[in-house]
């Protein structure tokens, strides 16, 4: 009988992330849970990174990865600035983090990211990866374990046409940035309650034209 | 195993470039492998971690005036719809597209990397590469990562010296030239309409009409195509977008809802 070998170089630690783009500002949120399997690591981890003046990474999946996958990034971004004399614009980001997941297609991170930030015009921009680097702009998006719960709701909100439509119009959401919030935490409370690995303490980042804000909110602990 | 990793090769070092800030600062990694004794078990394992995105509808085809290439905009996890605003034709340069089907990471980036070398065939060249030598680039990268789990099914359309090409590349290493193709899980119900409908001298509308009504039967029935389909024509001067509908909105275009006639009250004799 052959041997499978039943040691995995992955782990899921769950978590759920979420990212919306308005006219001047961008929300990234991220909730706080870390865990392994049935068991809660730690209630109190971040998984939202900034990489730069105006780009804001959150990532669920397996943090190791996640970890390892922003400290490349960080680096990448100090010597584009030693290069370039500028901070990385957030559509340039999104490239350097899709090229960088492709280069280990055979061996991926497992994150799954949103990039949130504000484009060269000073517009709200999101980016949605998969895990080996397909990216898209868009103008709100979840992913971890609880997005399929959060999405369907984000369509039904914030569904905008799409940008494919020839006629192009604008992807980003027309609520203020006070409602996006609220909105945020709407989506948040209610996938803590179906979904067992989201909960604890959500935390959000708010970029706009006066620079980065932070905000906590306490989540369901069971 | 030894990689061929000349798709990943940064030109960067050229002649004379050295000014000291390149030196010592890697550019392109080859691909890392992990260090297990069955790695084809692994790659298994890391393929359905990953779950490219296969659902899918795209076609071609070459007629008098050039070539319309057209698209859905669906991409599917599994069951789970993870976009419905997928851009699958890729813009390679102002004369050349490139379809996506198939994992839509690796498109994307052999796209983007087969752009890349297209512009430095024409810096190197001071002249514009050629469908067929775009494809054959795109052809012989693919070729060498063959077997190792990459999932491209990509159509190349241009318009060069020779006038309109379209070739069909995929990553098994296969390359045809053709007239006519479709590829995806909703390519068989494609190509019933583009078969039926299809001939050499059309115009630009017509055929744009045949292509958008193609994929949109497709993602009437295939259940991992859908969203927007998107038409381009190329052209002696280059690309150009013709249309972007959503499927939902063609559908009551071309069936309309009847409005239903009342009946008749039976009158008891």
């Amino acid at each position: 009988m052959k041997q499978q070998s039943n040691w995995s170089p992955y782990d899921n630690n769950g978590g759920t992330c979420v990212a919306i783009a308005g006219a001047d500002y961008c929300v990234i949120a991220a909730d706080t849970r870390m865990s392994t399997g049935y068991s809660i690591l730690t209630r109190d981890y971040s998984k939202i990174c900034q990489l730069a003046e105006k780009s804001v990474m959150a990532s669920s999946g397996f943090q190791a990865d996640v970890r390892a996958l922003q400290k490349v990034l960080a680096a990448r971004h100090l010597i584009y600035q030693h290069q370039h004399n500028k901070q990385m614009s957030c559509p340039a980001m999104a490239q350097l983090l899709s090229n960088t997941l492709y280069y280990k297609r055979f061996f991926p991170y497992y994150a799954f990211n949103v990039l949130g930030g504000l484009d060269n015009e000073g517009k709200g921009c999101v980016f949605t990866y998969d895990a080996v680097g397909s990216y898209e702009r868009v103008g709100y998006s979840s992913q971890g374990s609880g997005s399929t719960l959060i999405m369907p709701f984000l369509d039904n909100q914030l569904k905008s046409p799409s940008p494919l439509l020839l006629s192009a119009q604008d992807a980003v959401t027309p609520l203020s940035e006070l409602e996006a919030i609220d909105l945020v935490k709407t989506c948040f409370a209610s996938a803590t309650e179906r979904d067992i690995y989201t909960g604890d303490k959500l935390e959000i980042v708010v970029l706009n034209a006066d620079g980065i804000r932070r905000e906590h909110m306490e989540l369901r602990k069971d | 195993m030894k990689f061929d990793t000349s798709g990943l090769e940064s030109h960067g070092q050229l002649v004379g470039a050295s000014d000291g800030l390149f030196s010592g600062f890697p550019t392109a990694p080859s691909f890392e492998i992990p260090n297990t004794t069955d790695f084809d078990c692994f790659q298994k394992e890391a393929i359905q971690m990953v779950k490219p995105a296969k659902g899918t509808t795209t076609l071609a085809f070459i007629f008098k005036e050039g070539v319309m290439v057209a698209a859905d905009s669906r991409a599917s996890m599994g069951g789970y719809i993870s976009s419905q605003s997928v851009k699958k034709i890729i813009e390679i340069n102002p004369y050349m597209l490139g379809t996506m089907a198939g994992g839509a990471a690796d498109c994307q980036f052999w796209h983007r990397n087969l752009g890349i070398k297209c512009r430095l065939h024409e810096l190197a060249n001071k002249r514009r590469i050629s469908v067929t030598g775009a494809s054959k680039l795109l052809a012989n990268i693919l070729y060498n990562y063959r077997g190792m789990g990459l999932s491209v099914g990509t159509m190349i359309a241009g318009w060069d010296e020779t006038g309109p090409g379209l070739y069909y590349v995929d990553s098994e290493g296969g390359r045809l030239k053709g007239m006519r193709f479709s590829v995806g899980s909703g390519s068989p119900y494609a190509y019933g309409v583009l078969d039926n409908g299809y001939r050499y001298d059309m115009s630009v509308d017509e055929a744009a009409e045949l292509a958008r009504r193609a994929i949109y039967h497709a993602t009437f029935r295939d259940g991992a195509s859908g969203g927007v389909a998107s038409v381009y024509y190329v052209g002696p001067d280059g690309w150009k977008k013709l249309s972007g509908d959503d499927v939902a909105e063609l559908h009551y275009n071309y069936y309309p809802v009847q409005p239903s006639v009342v009946e008749q009250v039976m009158v008891e004799t």
